[in-house]
C-alpha cells in the first residue's frame, strides 16, 4: 500500500494543486498539493496519485544506476 | 555496491556477530520487496527477517469491514476504496461478496477519485474507506479540506488511519519475540521524517535504518543494522537518503494535524493500542461518516475460523506455523487478510517462500 515511484512533472495547471506527470512514457495527472513549489521538470515521488517528496538530479540519477544494475544482473 | 558484494559483507558480519538476528522489516512494501526480488534466500541462516505489522489491510479490525459493508448497504451510498480492501473478510462477508450483490462498491488508485465521485453524483453520498499509515493519510486529509473549502455536503471517510510508532512500541513492549534491529518503513519515513524513531533507539536500544525498496537498498540497510549491532550502537541511520530527510514533509503534516487526531485503535492481533490511531477532527465532523452514519449492527460476530494471522502479524510464527496456510487458505480462498492483501505476509510467503520456510 505504501508503493510510490519517480515520476517529472511535465506541466502545472492553475489551480496550484494540478500537474501533469511522465511516468516511463505514460501522461497522467497528479495532485502536488504536498509539495513545497513545483515546478516544471521537477522529479517527484508519486503514491496513490499525489506526489509526497522532490527527488533533486542526483537521487535520480542514483536510482536510475540502481535501476541498471539489476538489469544488467538479469541479462 | 552491488548485491553480490553486499551479500558477502553481510555474511563476514554476520559471522563476526556469532548469533541469530532478527530483524524486522516493518512495512508490508518491504516484506513483498524482500520476496520477490529473492534477497531472503541470499541472506545467511543467522539473519532471520521478520515481517512486522506494516500491512494496514491486515491489520483492519473485522469491526471496521462490517462497518464498511453496512453503509454499502445502506440505500443512496457509494463507496470508495483502495483495492486491497475488496476481499478482506469482516465478520459477515467482504466488500467482494456485497459488489456480487448489487452494492455500488467502487476501486479507485487514488482518493481524490473519491472526490470526483462524490461532484459527479451529487444526489448520492461518497464515502471513502481510509485505511492506510502516514503515507497515505496526508493525501485522505486533503480530500476532506477539499470538500470543506468546496462546500461538498456528500462526501465522508470512514477513517482508520492508523500510525506505525505505537506498534513498533508495542512489538518491543512484548515478550513474544525479541527484535534485534527495525528496517524502518521508507515511505512513511518520507512523511514523517526520521526523527519519530529515536524513542526506539533510547528506551528500548533497538537499531532503527530506513529504508528503500529495491534490492540493494534492503541488502544495504541489512549490512547498515548490523554494523550497528556489532558496534553495540542504537541509533536512527537513514538509507533511503533519495526521499527520506530528518524532519519529513512538514506540509504533509501540517494537513494531517489539520483534519485528524490521535485516538485509541484496534489492531488485528494486537488489540487496542493507545493513540495509535487517527480520527477526524470535529472541526470537520460532517466529513467523519463513523458519525453521519451511525452503526445500525455494533455487535461483532465472532469467527473462529482457525485463522493465525494475528501471530503472523505479531512475528509470533511464520505462515507455515498457521495450519490452514496452503490448505484451507491461500490467495484463491482467503481465509485471513495475510492472505489477502497484496503485501501480506502470508500472500507473500505463499507466492514466493522455498518449501522448507
Amino acid at each position: 500500500m505504501c508503493l510510490a515511484v519517480p515520476v517529472k512533472i511535465v506541466s502545472l495547471s492553475k489551480d496550484r494543486y494540478t500537474a501533469v506527470v511522465d511516468a516511463g512514457g505514460v501522461r497522467r495527472e497528479a495532485n502536488v498539493a504536498m509539495i513545497e513549489e513545483p515546478q516544471v521538470g521537477d522529479y517527484i515521488l508519486l503514491h496513490a496519485g499525489f506526489a509526497i517528496q522532490k527527488w533533486s538530479i542526483d537521487d535520480v540519477k542514483e536510482y536510475n544506476e540502481i535501476i541498471q544494475r539489476r538489469e544488467d544482473s538479469i541479462e | 555496491m552491488t548485491v553480490d558484494k553486499l551479500v558477502e559483507s553481510i555474511s563476514n558480519k554476520s559471522d563476526r556477530i556469532g548469533r541469530t538476528v532478527n530483524l524486522m522489516e516493518v512495512c508490508g512494501t518491504h516484506t513483498m520487496a524482500a520476496f520477490r526480488s529473492g534477497i531472503r534466500t541470499r541472506l545467511p541462516e543467522q539473519v532471520r527477517l521478520l515481517s512486522g505489522p506494516g500491512c494496514p489491510v491486515c491489520v483492519t479490525s473485522d469491526n471496521y469491514i462490517d462497518h464498511a459493508i453496512e453503509l454499502a448497504m445502506t440505500e443512496n451510498t457509494i463507496i470508495t476504496t483502495f483495492g486491497d480492501m475488496m476481499r478482506v473478510p469482516g465478520s459477515r462477508g467482504s466488500l467482494s461478496l456485497a459488489k456480487a450483490r448489487g452494492k455500488d462498491i467502487r476501486v479507485i488508485y487514488s482518493p481524490q477519485q473519491a472526490l470526483v465521485a462524490a461532484r459527479k453524483n451529487p444526489g448520492r453520498e461518497v464515502i471513502f474507506l481510509g485505511v492506510g499509515f502516514e503515507t497515505t493519510t496526508p493525501l485522505v486529509a486533503w480530500t476532506i479540506q477539499n470538500a470543506y473549502s468546496r462546500k461538498m455536503p456528500n462526501y465522508s471517510v470512514l477513517c482508520a488511519h492508523k500510525t506505525i510508532m505505537p506498534a513498533m512500541r508495542a512489538l518491543c513492549d512484548s515478550d513474544d519475540v525479541r527484535v534485534d534491529g527495525f528496517l524502518c518503513p521508507g515511505h512513511v519515513s518520507v512523511i514523517t521524517g526520521a526523527e519519530i524513531y529515536k524513542p526506539l533507539c533510547r528506551e528500548y536500544h533497538a537499531p532503527c535504518v530506513i529504508a528503500g525498496f529495491e534490492p540493494e537498498d534492503i541488502l544495504l540497510s541489512i549490512d547498515m543494522l548490523l554494523n550497528q549491532i556489532i558496534s553495540g550502537e542504537a541509533s536512527v541511520e537513514i538509507q533511503y537518503t533519495r526521499s527520506v530527510t530528518a524532519a519529513g514533509n512538514k506540509l504533509a503534516q501540517k494537513c494531517v494535524n489539520d483534519v485528524f487526531k490521535p485516538c485509541d485503535a484496534s489492531w488485528r492481533g494486537m488489540g487496542v493500542i493507545p493513540s495509535s490511531g487517527l480520527s477526524v477532527r470535529s472541526s470537520y465532523k460532517e466529513y467523519d461518516a463513523e458519525l453521519k452514519f451511525p452503526r445500525i449492527r455494533v455487535s461483532e460476530v465472532k469467527r473462529d475460523t482457525g485463522c493465525r494471522c494475528g501471530d503472523v502479524l505479531r512475528a509470533v510464527i511464520t505462515p507455515s506455523e498457521c495450519g490452514l496456510f496452503k490448505k484451507e487458505c491461500t490467495p484463491d480462498n482467503p481465509i485471513g487478510p495475510c492472505m489477502v492483501s497484496s503485501e501480506g505476509t502470508c500472500a507473500a510467503y505463499y507466492r514466493y517462500s522455498r518449501i522448507d520456510e
